[in-house]
């Protein structure tokens, strides 16, 4: 990696000014940053540390999760409350990576990377979360803008997530057999704000709604309301481990194991 | 208290272990030494190019940097050798371009170094290999080795015509027509052997160093061979007589074949190192690992078998394209021929057999030899044919086996391709894994399968391979350009403990403890009071190193001829001090006794003797206890067996898990069973990789996509299933040892078996020959395009 300086605030003001410089880079677990500096893809002037900005931790009241930004997905993993609020939240963060990226690696991390074949963005999208940032709230659906793309202005930090606990939810992956990225990861919810299938893994933009499933989901509720929908190729991912047509039979299989896991 | 039993037969855990699991291996790039510089190798992210210019002087004026070097600089250096030289059918020798340590006007494959800059630290060579401009001519590329053998194909070496390395065939081809044109069915299969990256856990690493004060150089480097190396960058690259090079390979992080070759980044820090009158090294990125280690595998091939109306195979023809990479690595040449070809008639009585072998250039990453070599390709094709054979003529895929086995009385068994088993049972193995592997009981798990809607499907593969290389005449006949044989120092030390130097090298494979197992046998020392050092030229007295097998088979061999000098000199010593014949003296039990007597001397008691020889034959005898043996093989060994796995796929997504392998193997005698059974476990993890995950792909414009572990598929654990693996073992009949080597058999023997259950998974589907690796997508394709009806369900 190139040389960088680092700096690790106290508190999210401090955070924002130090970020104010275009060049400078934020960093939670560095997950995604990590790798991208040393393969000497970034040369950051400034590395701004947000872990000790107090972000982390988890609140449940009765109708929502709300999760600090930097907050590991180990915390999630393992939290009884979550487990108990929206299992299938917990279930997402204990299959991200491998233990030690789950040790280092946060949500506000990954919702802010956008990687396309990041779990949480699923979720987000499917629960219809709200991004809390330090100057205002975002929808989801107004949040992720393509892959790698949100609507974060320059230098805005998220500091937690809000999730509505749902009725019934589920997430399940079909992982790339090298990455262990999501090929086609498939989140279902059933909740306040209606049935929602959010896709990560396979389209070219990154997660999506799928708006043919949660037409026929709300209408009925169950696997076999799927049936016979065949999920377009257009606008899918392909390259070595999968064509475009290939990723979008998984996202057929891969949503309707999703909804008979909801249950 | 009778202490432990740590002789042969017993599994003693391993000594080195608590070295590599605490953290205190010693690897090369742990070795420091003062005043080091450290050097970055810019290499071509080009598939191939002209290179028209290369400017250093930005690069050359960056801090810390003291030298920039490119192939102007080296130009005067030899060739990086290739060990093994092939002659084609028309008996004129393959074409051998030249292989220069950075690029020399041309860049040839991704991966191809241009240039070294050498810094004081790595992060100022890096930063300064940026500043490089250099001016690349792109020129078409060939990847595989269809687009280079088409016609037309633009060259890889403007020497090499076709972008040919060789053509060359072995067998009868007159007698293989006739037994084809008397044939009641013939049996043809287009099959490809994917290409592979070793990935070995620690990256390749050198150290060169130069002492200005005696002039000679020492490398250290991340070698399988550090006596190989030595011998080829020493005399054919940089001109440098043995005594004044030391090379030394300290603890190896695993090598699979990738750590034999001799590699440019060797020679460059150590010719760096003398120039510059300081210490250089280098080390690599995984990425670079992915470019720069040498790939394996790749042949493209066609088969095909004749078998009379009852199932006897009758001859066998074979034409296969092998991917020899941009340049010839060192053994490159040997893996598709002598390794290859030499192995077509596995375990089957097949009378007359022809192969025809074309090398080819490519503008991709050289290839060689990667556990198993040749015999992987070769076994993949023929347990492959034979069960396309088995299908089309509606034989039982054991029956037709065993009906074309070579008989157990047979042995010493001469194929027609070159080769004389020296022993083996087939039958042994085979019944072995049937049982263990519940064949019979198979249909009622595929029955139970289809309830839960998985495809299940059983494979089989009955293998043979030929390891414990090699006999030097037989060789140097082939084209060797080196003798291999095998080194063992026996050091017994005044107080009765040894080391032993051997010439072979561990590399995760365990000498320390198998190595101490054989003097503890033989010699009847406690385990514990044996050493075994290994990789240091300075300390052995020559070897050629590990791969092929060959450790234990020749030299372990080596150490027994070397032990037994060691009881004939003790005899000698015991009979002078118990007053007796030579003759009536018998070692045994780490005791030398007057036979038939309770007279007797312990073997510490001896050696103290050999060392303080007061009272000692000393006209007759030299003292010390001290011997050395070379041991030249009579003839390669041939562990063989029987690899049975099952596996179920999901039809929905196209995912094939493995649910079973069973594993009974032929390796001749077993010294550590733990270990071998260690070694079968990571051969068959290797050969489920290679089946089912793992591909080296370039585009066709020659650029490597699978060139991280984001794109590149390593088995892990979840991807295997628990083995089952057990031996049934005839010995070698032409080592004094019995054993014939484990480290390879899992690796060739289960690629064949794994693809065999895939395809007998889809059975229903039409389908004839799957290659590797059977990727989900694949599968899912075969399944989805055979169930139309369904698609609307």
């Amino acid at each position: 990696m190139y040389d960088f300086a680092f700096s690790k605030p106290t508190n999210v003001a401090d955070a924002v000014k130090l970020l104010g410089d275009p060049d400078a880079k934020p960093i939670s677990g560095g997950q995604t940053l990590i790798p991208v500096l040393k393969q000497r893809l970034n040369k950051p002037t400034t590395v701004v540390d947000l872990t000790k900005l107090g972000l982390s931790g988890i609140t449940v009241t009765a109708t929502t999760v709300t999760i600090g930004a930097t907050t590991t997905h180990v915390t999630v993993a393992t939290s009884a409350d979550v487990a108990k609020a929206i299992p299938a939240l917990a279930h997402l963060a204990s299959h991200i990576g491998d233990r030690a990226v789950r040790y280092r690696g946060t949500i506000g991390g990954s919702l802010a990377n956008n990687d396309p074949t990041a779990d949480y963005p699923s979720a987000a999208l499917a629960l219809g979360a709200t991004i809390k940032t330090d100057r205002r709230s975002i929808a989801a659906d107004d949040y992720f803008q393509g892959m790698f793309t949100t609507a974060l202005e320059p230098g805005e930090i998220i500091t937690a997530v809000e999730f509505p606990i749902p009725e019934k939810a589920a997430y399940v992956k079909f992982p790339n057999p090298a990455s262990r990225y999501a090929m086609v990861g498939v989140f279902v919810a059933k909740g306040p704000k209606g049935v929602r299938v959010a896709v990560t893994g396979a389209g070219q933009n990154g997660v999506f709604r799928h708006t043919a499933f949660e037409t026929a989901l709300a209408a009925n509720f169950s696997a076999g309301a799927l049936a016979g929908l065949a999920t377009p190729a257009d606008g899918m991912n392909a390259d070595i481990h999968g064509s475009a047509a290939y990723r979008a039979h998984l996202v057929d299989v891969i949503a309707k194991r999703a909804v008979a896991a909801a249950g | 208290m009778n202490a432990p039993f740590e002789g042969i037969g017993a599994s003693v855990r391993r000594k080195e272990d608590l070295r590599f699991i605490s953290g205190n291996g010693h690897y090369t790039d742990d070795i420091n030494r003062p005043g080091q510089l450290h050097a970055v190798i810019k290499r071509s992210d080009r598939p191939h190019a002209k290179i028209l210019s290369i400017d250093t002087a930005a690069a050359q004026a960056a801090p810390g940097v003291v030298a920039v070097f490119t192939g102007a600089d080296t130009a005067g250096l030899g060739s990086i050798p290739c060990g093994w030289q092939i002659h084609n059918k028309d008996g004129s020798p393959m074409a051998e371009p030249r292989h220069p340590v950075l690029a020399e006007g041309f860049v040839r494959h991704v991966g191809d170094p241009i240039a070294v800059v050498i810094a004081d630290t790595k992060q100022h060579a890096k930063d300064a290999a940026e500043l490089l401009a250099i001016d690349l001519e792109e020129l078409p590329a060939v990847a595989t080795v269809t687009a280079a053998t088409a016609p037309g194909a633009y060259l890889v070496h403007e020497g090499a015509a076709g972008n040919l390395c060789y053509d060359w065939h072995l067998g009868d081809k007159a007698a293989t027509e006739a037994a084809f044109a008397s044939a009641a069915k013939i049996v043809k299969l287009d099959l490809e052997n994917n290409r592979l990256i070793p990935n070995a856990m620690e990256p390749r690493a050198a150290l060169g160093d130069f002492d200005a004060s005696s002039g000679d150089y020492t490398l250290y480097t991340t070698s399988q061979n550090p006596h190989v190396i030595r011998l080829l960058m020493g005399a054919f690259v940089l001109g440098l007589p043995e005594h004044r090079l030391r090379v030394v390979a300290p603890d190896v992080g695993g090598g699979f074949g990738s750590k034999i070759y001799h590699y440019a980044e060797e020679a460059i820090v150590t010719w760096a190192a003398g120039k510059l009158k300081r210490p250089v090294k280098w080390t690599a990125d995984r990425s670079e690992s992915f470019m720069s280690d040498a790939h394996g595998r790749d042949h493209v091939s066609t088969a095909e078998l004749a078998l009379d109306a009852q199932g006897k195979f009758l001859g066998l023809k074979v034409h296969t394209l092998a991917n020899m990479g941009a340049y010839l690595s060192t053994f490159a040449t040997a893996v598709p021929t002598y390794l290859y070809a030499t192995l077509l008639a596995g375990t089957y009585t097949t009378p007359v057999i022809y192969v025809e072998v074309k090398a080819v250039f490519t503008n991709t990453v050289p290839v060689d030899a990667y556990r198993g070599a040749g015999r992987p390709e070769a076994t993949f094709l023929l347990e492959r044919l034979v069960d396309v054979a088995a299908q089309e003529t509606g034989l039982d895929r054991v029956e037709i086996r065993r009906k074309n086995f070579i008989p157990r009385d047979a042995f010493p068994y001469q194929t027609p391709v070159a080769l004389q088993y020296d022993s083996g049972d087939y039958f042994a193995t085979l019944d072995a894994a049937l049982k263990t592997a519940d064949w019979a009981g198979f249909p009622a798990r595929r029955a139970a399968a289809a309830a839960k809607g998985k495809l299940r499907g059983i494979g089989i593969s009955t293998y043979l391979e030929a390891c414990g290389i090699a006999p030097s005449k037989v060789v140097g006949s082939l084209g060797a350009r080196a003798g291999l044989y095998e080194v063992a120092n026996i050091r017994v030390h005044p107080t009765g403990s040894v080391t032993v130097f051997t010439g072979t090298h561990s590399h995760g494979q365990g000498h320390e403890t198998t190595m101490a197992q054989l003097v503890t046998d033989q010699l009847g020392v406690p385990f514990s009071q044996v050493d075994v050092v290994h990789g240091d030229t300075s300390k052995i007295p020559f070897g050629m190193g590990t791969y092929g097998s060959r450790s234990l088979a020749v030299g372990g061999s080596a150490m027994v001829k070397a032990m037994d000098k060691i009881i004939l000199k003790g005899r000698k010593i015991a009979a002078h001090l118990l007053e007796a014949d030579i003759d009536d003296i018998e070692f045994k039990d780490g005791k030398f006794t007057v036979a038939g007597t309770d007279r007797a001397k312990t073997f510490g008691e001896i050696a103290l003797t050999a060392y303080v020889p007061h009272n000692y034959p000393i006209e007759e005898l030299e003292p010390g206890l001290d011997e050395t043996a070379f041991y030249d093989p009579k003839n390669f060994t041939y562990p063989g067996g029987c690899h049975i796995c099952e596996v179920e796929i999901d039809p929905d997504t196209g995912v094939t898990k493995v649910i079973n392998f069973t594993a009974v193997d032929d390796v001749g005698r077993v010294v550590n069973p733990m270990i071998v059974e260690g070694q079968v476990q990571g051969g068959v993890a290797q050969g489920i990789g290679q089946a089912l995950l793992e591909n080296a792909v370039y585009d066709e414009n020659g650029q490597l996509l699978s060139g991280s572990f984001m794109d590149y598929t390593m088995p892990r654990a979840d991807n295997l299933p628990n083995f089952s693996v057990a031996t049934e073992n005839t010995m070698c009949t032409h080592n004094p040892l019995g054993s014939k080597g484990c480290g390879e058999v899992g690796a060739i023997g289960s690629p064949p078996a794994v693809i065999n259950a895939v395809v007998d998974a889809l059975r229903d589907y039409g389908v004839r020959h799957i290659n590797m690796p059977a990727s989900p997508e694949k599968l899912w394709s075969i399944i989805n395009a055979g169930r139309p009806a369904m698609a609307a369900e």
